[in-house]
């Protein structure tokens, strides 16, 4: 199988980059096309920002960072905002649903922003996936925090990515809702044939991954 | 393309979410546009309807008192007259050299609030007035209606109408025992003419030997007294000549003489004849620095200027539609900050909506479009409730107050000024979003949601 993303020797800063976090050099990573990989580690190891690294959300001050062969690191802001729209879906720990439109229209808005048509057949199968096609013309405050997070999915999905980031996606679960969020983004990974790559802290999911990689103290 | 209705969905959108302050802001803006609107149609109609019902008239000579209430009453209709004078004390002066058309008004009748005008032909001449239908009165007490008194009376050729003393819609007792006969109706002239009812001189004196409404009594007391053929054009003289017994073809087109140049054996009467004012237009410019002047000075009427006169309305007016125009632009600024505050109140609270915008891969112009759009959007609307209600006041203006009325002023047209307020509105709304617009720009970078 082939490298769909591939990091070295990254350095940046926690927290978004800002001069006064400190520096944390992040480990090397490299993940097959069509491959789920858990990076797995306690608060603070990094994970979050190897994600935001891959995603081209966050500054990388030395290092190489490789997606679909095309290095984020050396691409300007609009570069890797096409290149997030197009071939990287992100389910966030805060969902980050926009609250002023529904359900259909953030997800018709995630095709557009990316030049992409509104392909309406598309988010009726994957909200029939999800389970989310009646709450399709709610807003996001008519929503569980469940429902909201299959909302995410479907968004980080709609555009066909290649990848698929989810960044502690199980943190505020119990353990049933745990295993069901899990299962879900494996299913509609492999459904859609999208790399999966989950960062989290939460050890009830580690024995869903056949690739784990551990960062800090974990 | 693309990006414009992307960027239109979002701000659509966040302004739905927010629809109290959205409709307030709406509303504010729409009152300011509505305002001026307002003002400037009122404004820009009584200019141009008092230019057009003066064009042509140089002077007015009438009974002393005030000059603009001569110049309302005579060349706009709107007031009443100061009085009448003597046709005989006018006639060595409206026989001047200076003079080249002198055209008499006798008023004091109307007809459901329409005025009859007891005037000369010439008179039509002066507002290039066309008959529609019938013919042009040819003896005492045959009428022709303008085209809006026509209308609004119902009254057609060959209808029967009583004239009322007095000036006002409900006006005072009936000449029950001579009523008019509508011999012709005017094609509309788009001046003051289409809201009057024309009648020979003669009509208003025989209707006026035994009484004498307001505006016929003479300040000098005297009875009023107006021969049937008054005249003062060769068209008139020729009339006189028909009543003895000569035919003539009518061109009412002739060049007009002065009032002064009429047959000997008219001159007694003529010394009682009373009119209410001589529109007068000049045969030479160079007579409006000394003909006024002479006027006031050698007789014991007055003579008023109706470009001076509608020139000091417009300054007296000017100070209260300058002060509404200024609150007006107050409201709109106003409202101008309303949307500049709701777009970066909005922005604080949308700063992870915008972020979240470029991490689904929305360009940086798309995050500025949607601000700038919702200013716009607002902008937009205020316009158009603005416009509408700015409309919709003139013509409730136009339809409740009878000046207005008089002045044929209303909602129902559109003036180029409308554009500059429009384009105002929109470059305000436009430029309260535009720091918004920057600290969109600015803030919404992907690196923000990370940092959360």
């Amino acid at each position: 199988m082939s490298t769909l993303v591939f990091t070295q020797d990254v350095a940046c800063r926690y927290g978004g980059g800002a001069s006064t976090q400190p520096m944390i050099a992040l480990p090397n990573v490299t993940v097959s096309q069509g491959s789920h990989t858990l990076l797995l580690g306690p608060s603070g190891s990094g994970k979050t920002t190897l994600i935001n690294c891959i995603a081209g959300l966050q500054g990388v001050l030395s290092g190489r960072v490789e997606v679909a062969g095309a290095n984020i690191v050396s691409m300007s802001a609009r570069e890797r905002d096409q290149l997030r729209g197009t071939k990287i879906g992100m389910v966030m720990q805060r969902l980050h649903l926009i609250s002023a439109m529904t359900i259909r229209a953030n997800l018709q808005l995630a095709q557009r922003l990316v030049g992409n048509s509104v392909d309406n057949p598309l988010i009726e199968r994957l909200a029939q996936a999800l389970d989310i096609v009646d709450k399709l013309d709610r807003y996001p405050r008519q929503l569980s925090q469940g429902e909201a997070q299959r909302v995410a999915i479907a968004r980080a999905l709609v555009n066909k990515p290649a990848l698929l980031l989810a960044d502690e996606p199980t943190s505020a679960l119990d353990d049933k809702s745990c295993a069901a969020a899990i299962s879900l983004l494996l299913d509609q990974a492999a459904l859609h044939g999208a790399t999966l790559i989950v960062a989290t802290h939460d050890d009830r999911i580690k024995s869903r991954f056949a690739h784990v990689v551990l960062l800090g103290a974990a | 393309m693309s990006h414009l209705a992307t960027a239109f969905s979002i701000a659509a959108a966040y302004l739905r979410e927010k629809r109290l302050a959205t409709a307030l802001n709406v509303l504010l803006l729409g009152l300011g546009v509505g305002t001026i609107i307002a003002l400037v149609l009122l404004l820009a109609q009584a200019e141009d309807r008092m230019e057009r019902d003066s064009a042509g008239i140089d002077l007015v000579i009438g009974a002393k008192g005030s000059p603009m209430q001569l110049i309302l009453s005579s060349v706009f209709q709107v007031d009443i007259p100061t009085g009448n004078i003597l046709a005989a004390d006018a006639a060595p002066i409206i026989s001047s050299p200076m003079v080249k058309r002198a055209v008499p008004l006798a008023l004091g009748d109307s007809y459901k609030g329409f005025r009859i005008v007891g005037t000369s032909k010439d008179y039509l001449h002066l507002y290039q007035g066309k008959v529609a239908g019938g013919r042009l009165w040819e003896k005492p007490l045959e009428a022709v209606l303008g085209a809006d008194a026509a209308r609004a009376t119902g009254l057609g050729v060959g209808a029967e109408f009583v004239g009322t003393h007095g000036l006002a819609e409900s006006g005072g007792s009936e000449h029950g025992d001579h009523p008019y006969i509508v011999v012709g109706v005017l094609a509309s002239s788009g001046t003051v003419m289409d809201r009057l009812i024309l009648t020979d001189l003669a009509s208003v004196w025989e209707l006026h030997e035994h009484t004498a409404p307001p505006a016929m009594v003479s300040k000098a007391s005297t009875p009023p007294s107006i021969p049937p053929n008054q005249s003062t054009t060769k068209a008139e003289k020729h009339q006189h000549a028909d009543k003895a017994g000569k035919k003539h073809d009518h061109a009412h087109d002739e060049k007009p003489i002065s009032a002064g140049k009429v047959d000997e054996h008219e001159h007694e009467e003529d010394e009682k004849r009373e009119v209410t004012a001589y529109l007068i237009q000049y045969a030479t410019p160079l007579a409006a620095v000394s003909f006024p002047r002479t006027v006031n000075a050698t007789s014991a009427m007055q003579a008023a200027s109706p470009a001076l006169e509608s020139a000091r309305l417009f300054q007296l007016v000017g100070v209260g539609v300058t002060a509404l125009k200024g609150f007006a632009v107050v409201m709109m600024v106003c409202a101008g900050l309303g949307i500049f505050i709701g777009l970066m109140n909005a922005l604080d609270e949308r700063r992870a909506d915008l972020a979240l915008l470029r991490v689904l891969g929305a360009s940086p112009t798309v995050v500025v479009l949607s601000t700038l759009l919702q200013g716009a959007i607002l902008g937009m609307l205020g316009v158009i409730l603005g416009v509408m209600m700015g409309h919709a006041a003139a013509e409730w203006i136009g339809q409740t107050y009878a000046a207005s009325q008089r002045l044929a002023i209303g909602g129902r047209v559109w003036i180029s000024q409308e554009w500059w307020i429009i384009s105002g509105a929109l470059l305000l709304a436009l430029v309260a979003s535009l720091m918004p617009a920057w600290r969109a720009y600015r803030d919404a970078t992907p690196e923000l949601l990370a940092a959360k």
